[in-house]
């Protein structure tokens, strides 16, 4: 007994000592200044205001909750997270079906469908932003040349087009991560069950609809989960492409926060930004870390 | 096998179809990079033409010379070599040492039996997930303390902070799905538990070693908002952080951008297609089950 109790002991020293690195790392950036962020909602740390350094409790989240622009900035980010989403993952659907099919050429395009997702957000925000260029872009010189448009389109700066833009830019590059996944999913189909299926007289669209949707149904709900988390965190491409114009059209929670923390120098109100995203985000992890528990990745 | 076959016969006509839409796809993928690429080797004044041409009638490399021989301070091409080196030795850093630090801590919490073990892995899911924009005002006058702003160092330790989680999360799939039996006969065998993580472990982890490493490169090579924040001269400048300066500029130079991303996408993008397998391996291992 008192052996077992040592040896429990002495796994949990050198389980500790493994750790220690990668928790003091963690522990120091992460943990230390979110605490420090959190002090922030409740101190007025706002550099330009009257009260600066007077204690504010929560009256900085309610300013926020209550004001328009907020509720503006999350209206803009869940439209880009849900529409992107979409457009990822059934355009994903739809080419990891096709790429799963056997015809020449196929290998090639297995291969080069990862070259968008490797490309560097920054050069994919720069090469979306030189395509739609109103006066020198290719995309312009495109549609003009097939008779669609009349004349050159400001595409980024027209505030009713530009989040449409970026949501095309972001897809373009985010699409073949949806691929990848949907692709290995299919590949652990069992061949079998769609032979059984077929004899039993199941067309190609039956066959589709109760055995390939349900098996990629959990695959895809993992795709939208990540992928959710993460457009919400989106800033990069914000940044580079529009900077939340024209007229705040792109504009998102995490834009805003840059802007407040950054421009504005008002960092108790970008505190509270920062935390009600990462409450938005925290619940949303927690949907995925429930949803690996029961093990439905299978990738 | 058998069902490729029966689906040849019966709907060869499927075929032509799928080629059809494999080329639209191809084109999809491949049209807005070869585009990049066209522009990088334009001359100025084809770019801002009024009728714009789809293939130049002259093309010229003196960009990509200019990137390996400029000496101008100055110069955008000097600014990106000086970023594409500091670019490179941040992420290979960031990975050597996420990799070690990683693997050891995924191991424990794979592995062994200890007070904390649950509740620090949730803590460390959710700060991987955390907007960074959340730590980066307080971290901003803690470096600036410590006199870490505007340096590689610095940067590598914000890098790991992200880097190092994912990492965890990810190994301890791989550890976890090693069975107890190696472990076992090794203890049997007289093995210590530095030889146990040594001689069996990092073996059979070694695949999963790669496909984290390689994940980890690439979100390293594509950080842009902690160096955005915490760099202001050519010290620690990383490739997107000068590629961003390139845009924002009064006079947009689309060939340099080009040039720049087209450079800056060539090591991941090689990196993406020569370890294919890895990378989703890799990016599904958090997924793993015990």
């Amino acid at each position: 007994m008192t052996k077992n109790v040592k040896r429990l002991k002495s796994e949990q020293t050198y389980a500790y000592a493994l750790i220690s690195p990668s928790v003091v790392i963690v522990l120091g950036i992460i943990i230390a200044p979110m605490l420090a962020t959190l002090v922030y909602t409740m101190l007025n740390n706002n550099m330009l205001s009257g009260h600066y350094g007077e204690f504010s409790g929560l009256s900085f989240f309610k300013e926020v909750l209550t004001s328009h622009e907020f509720g503006s900035d999350l209206f803009r980010t869940l439209y880009f997270t849900i529409v992107s989403t979409f457009i990822e993952t059934g355009l994903g659907l739809a080419i990891a079906l096709l790429l799963n099919e056997k015809f020449p050429g196929v290998g090639i395009l297995r291969c080069i469908i990862i070259i968008p997702w490797a490309i560097p957000t920054v050069v994919n925000g720069s090469l979306w932003k030189l395509i739609f260029n109103g006066q020198y872009g290719v995309f312009n010189a495109l549609l003009l040349n097939a008779g669609l448009i009349n004349q050159y389109e400001s595409w980024l700066g027209d505030p009713k087009l530009a989040m449409l833009m970026i949501i095309i830019a972001d897809s373009w590059k985010m699409t073949p991560l949806a691929v990848i996944f949907f692709l290995a999913a299919l590949q652990g189909i069992n061949a079998d069950t769609y032979e059984a299926a077929r004899v039993d007289g199941a067309g190609p669209f039956r066959r589709f609809y109760y055995l390939t949707l349900p098996y990629l149904a959990p695959t895809a709900m993992i795709i939208i989960v990540m992928r959710t988390v993460e457009k919400f965190k989106a800033f990069d491409i914000f940044y580079l492409m529009t900077r939340g114009g024209p007229a705040n059209a792109t504009k998102t929670l995490m834009y805003s926060t840059y802007l407040e923390a950054f421009t504005n120098l008002n960092y108790s109100t970008a505190a509270v930004y920062a935390y009600l995203t990462a409450l938005i985000v925290a619940v949303l992890t927690l949907i995925y870390v429930r949803m690996m528990k029961r093990g439905e990745l299978n990738g | 096998m058998a069902k490729a076959a029966l689906h040849e016969k019966k709907f060869k006509g499927v075929y032509v179809l799928y080629i059809i839409l494999g080329i639209i796809v191809a084109i999809g993928v491949l049209a807005p990079v070869a585009w990049m690429f066209i522009t990088s080797i334009m001359y100025p004044k084809d770019l801002t033409a009024a009728t714009l041409k789809l293939i130049p009638d002259e093309t010229t490399f003196s960009r990509y010379v200019e990137v390996f021989s400029s000496e101008r301070t100055s110069d955008p091409a000097y600014i990106f070599r000086v970023a594409l080196k500091n670019s490179t030795i941040i992420a290979i850093c960031v990975t050597v040492v996420a990799l070690i630090f990683g693997t050891f801590a995924s191991y424990a919490f794979a592995r062994l039996r200890f007070r904390g073990r649950g509740s620090m892995m949730m803590l460390i899911l959710f700060t991987y997930m955390l907007p960074p924009v959340a730590l980066v005002i307080p971290l901003y006058k803690i470096f600036n303390q410590l006199h870490l702003l505007d340096s590689k160092f610095g940067l590598i330790i914000m890098y790991l902070s992200f880097i190092l989680p994912f990492i965890i999360w990810s190994m301890q799939g791989f550890f976890g799905s090693i069975s107890k039996y190696y472990e076992e006969a090794a203890a049997i065998d007289g093995a210590s538990r530095i030889q146990i993580l040594w001689y069996i472990f990092f073996p059979i982890a070694r695949p999963g070693a790669i496909a984290t490493g390689i994940l980890a490169f690439l979100m390293s090579w594509d950080e842009f908002f902690y160096s955005l924040v915490f760099t202001s001269s050519l010290n620690a400048k990383t490739i997107p952080l000068a590629i961003a300066e390139f845009n924002g500029k009064f006079t947009i130079d689309y060939g340099m951008i080009s040039v720049a991303g087209i450079i800056g996408s060539l090591i991941p993008v090689l990196i993406a297609i020569i370890f294919q397998k890895y990378i989703v391996m890799g990016m599904s291992a958090g997924g793993v089950k015990e």
